[in-house]
């Protein structure tokens, strides 16, 4: 059984990397394709004919296409993402430091729905009845419409209202926020459903029969066996956090890498925009793996039918 | 509940459809002197008692502040029926303006409800071609088996795990920055098809290949059906999953309109759509100074919510035993011969 897990865990993430290679690259072929490229600025801005000619060379796009896709695969291979044109900066110190500010948004926003949706979700779906669990369940579906750029403009509208608290644009809390809101509420939603299905199970039943308190058949045994449906949807909430934050990145200013690939297609740095893309992939497969080791660890039944 | 959905999404979509007879103005007219002009207020009784419905002039007393004031000289009739518009005043007492103005002073109202049509154009050709596309390759995948399964399976995997949002942006780039609406509508919507059909085909099939070995299905293929009219025989039995698949596929794929073109790589400024209308209300002094800006969020709010409530909620997410509750939805007997019946998420 162990040995089955590893060769699971090890097969995903064989092919989390091809996955990876595989999207930078074409990202990289498909900007390069694009009309224009990193010189087009310093054209129409007239610069002299020869200092463009040096950065072409500099930058290698004289080469044939072919040898610059062989080139940048190889770089990719031994993580050398390249030089930014725009920037003048190496790609890679430039990708990692916005994809960690991309990165603790959406952390950050994963921990608040975690720490809102579970425990109002057990709350709310062990006693479906109460008017608090008839509140709360009104509350999650609103939020649940709120795209995180609807949320972030209306957390903004209403932080400027109120009298500019909190409206800086490094500040987290309106992103996290924006972002976790809805996700809280997707959660909460699902958690609610589990646990009453969980506590109209057989064997919760059984529970009940044999006379263990409310409590802990909610808390304990419930939550337990609600898990599986509630982790399965984790990979999709990872996959919505990546789409959510790019308009959350511009409606508060948050410098995150959606911000950095917008300045990257708009100057036609195609290094930079693969770079983006190389860690918005990274980024996803870490988060998807983790979601299916953790479900691989709470369902036995994954790791036997992968 | 759903009833009132529906007859929001109806009303909204049928404001797209006749918008340019329901908006009083063309999206793009600009009006002199109206920049930021703030929503009108329609009055029925002034200082000499009630009237039909009426409004007032707006005039602009500081340029730089952009200060306006009623104008209370003379009563402004609303005409209803006439113009060749529904709501309109008439052409010397213009600007009628609902929902205030922009930046330029056109009339918000009407970009907002020009921009319904591109956004809910958009995202409604979107989901069709990827419920179209979804449907084929899931019922062919779960039909024929084989080699073709095998390949359909593992694209939808593939796509399923991509960076999505990123992808769309470089393959959005690959045309250049300026281009006409006509051809964002379509580069658009067929990107969102392609990104979406992989959900759509992964649940067709499922519910396809338990269809296949039924016994109408065995029958068929006894009688000599050929692989074409098999799938024929076997889709309907997606037909629940593929209504709710596309009630809430065209929520999601509005508010990736919306994101991209607010972002900036969607409809440029002035062809109206609701995320590029957003852009115009996201600064904060716009926030302060001109809030009914942000209308198109409310707009954006009020659709989601609304398509939603008409799927139901528990089908929003979809955990991993989508393909029950879709065979629960589509009002066909389950397996006759095994007495359980799958009910909630455990029922495997």
């Amino acid at each position: 059984m162990r040995r089955d897990a590893a060769i699971y865990g090890l097969r995903r993430i064989a092919a989390a990397l091809i996955l990876i290679l595989s999207v930078s690259i074409t990202a990289f072929i498909l900007a390069r394709l694009a009309p224009g490229d990193e010189t087009t600025a310093d054209l129409l801005n007239g610069v002299d004919e020869r200092i463009i000619a040096i950065k072409r060379e500099r930058l290698g796009l004289n080469r044939p296409l072919i040898v610059q896709v062989a080139d940048y695969s190889w770089g990719v291979l031994r993580l050398d993402l390249g030089l930014s044109a725009r920037f003048e900066q190496p790609v890679g110190p430039l990708v990692l430091e916005r994809g960690a500010n991309t990165a603790r948004l959406g952390f950050m926003a994963l921990l608040l729905a975690t720490a809102l949706g579970i425990p109002l979700g057990i709350f709310t779906g062990s006693r479906p009845h109460t008017w608090i669990a008839r509140m709360v369940s009104v509350f999650s579906l609103t939020a649940l419409a709120c795209p995180p750029l609807v949320a972030a403009l209306g957390l903004l509208f209403l932080a400027v209202s109120i009298g500019g608290i909190a409206s800086g644009p490094r500040d987290l809390l309106i992103p996290t926020l924006a972002l976790g809101l809805p996700m809280a509420a997707m959660l909460e939603r699902l958690q609610s459903q589990a646990t009453r299905d969980a506590l109209n199970a057989p064997d919760l039943q059984a529970a009940v029969a044999r006379g263990i308190p409310p409590q802990r058949l909610i808390w304990v045994h419930a939550a337990r066996q609600s898990l599986r449906p509630v982790l399965g949807v984790y990979g999709v909430v990872i996959g919505g956090v990546f789409s959510g934050s790019l308009a959350v990145e511009f409606a508060t200013g948050w410098p995150g890498l959606g911000r950095l690939m917008y300045d990257a297609v708009q100057s036609g740095d195609v290094k930079l925009v693969a770079g983006c893309v190389f860690a918005g992939g990274v980024s996803l497969a870490v988060g998807n793996l983790i979601a299916d080791a953790l479900r691989a660890w709470v369902d036995p039944r994954v790791r036997g039918i992968a | 509940m759903r009833r009132t959905a529906a007859a929001i999404v109806l009303a909204i979509g049928l404001m797209a459809l006749l918008a340019p007879w329901i908006a009083p103005y063309h999206p793009e007219q600009i009006f002199e002197n109206r920049a930021y002009a703030p929503p009108m207020r329609i009055h029925v009784r002034d200082a000499d008692g009630w009237h039909r419905p009426f409004v007032y002039r707006q005039k602009m007393v500081d340029r730089i502040g952009r200060v306006y004031v009623e104008d209370h000289s003379h009563r402004v009739p609303l005409r209803w029926l006439s113009n060749g518009h529904l709501l309109s005043v008439d052409a010397d007492d213009a600007p009628l303006l609902f929902c205030g103005a922009d930046a330029l002073g056109r009339d918000l109202c009407s970009r907002l409800i020009f921009g319904a049509r591109l956004s809910l154009g958009v995202a409604l050709i979107g989901a069709c071609g990827a419920l179209l596309l979804g449907a084929l390759l899931g019922a062919a995948a779960g039909t024929l088996g084989g080699r073709l399964d095998t390949v359909v399976t593992t694209i939808a995997d593939f796509v399923l795990v991509l960076p999505v949002v990123y992808l769309v942006i470089v393959l959005r780039a690959t045309r250049p920055l300026v281009i006409g609406p006509s051809e964002v509508f379509v580069l658009m919507s067929g990107l969102f098809a392609c990104a979406a059909w992989p959900d759509v085909a992964r649940g067709v099939r499922a519910i396809v290949s338990t269809e296949r070995t039924r016994d109408y299905a065995v029958a068929a293929r006894a009688a000599g059906a050929g692989p074409v009219r098999l799938i024929g025989h076997l889709l309907p039995a997606a037909y629940g999953f593929l209504r709710v698949q596309f009630v809430l596929l065209i929520p999601a794929l509005l508010v990736a309109e919306s994101s991209l073109s607010f972002v900036g790589f969607g409809f440029e400024g002035r062809t109206p759509s609701w995320g590029g209308l957003l852009k115009e209300g996201e600064t904060l002094t716009a926030m302060y100074s001109a809030p009914w800006l942000l209308l198109p969020a409310a707009a954006l709010f009020l659709v989601v919510l609304a398509l939603q409530r008409i799927a139901g909620h528990t089908q929003i997410f979809m955990p991993e035993p989508l393909t029950q509750r879709a065979r629960a939805v589509s009002l066909r007997p389950t397996n006759e011969y095994s007495g359980r019946v799958p009910s909630g998420p455990d029922a495997v």
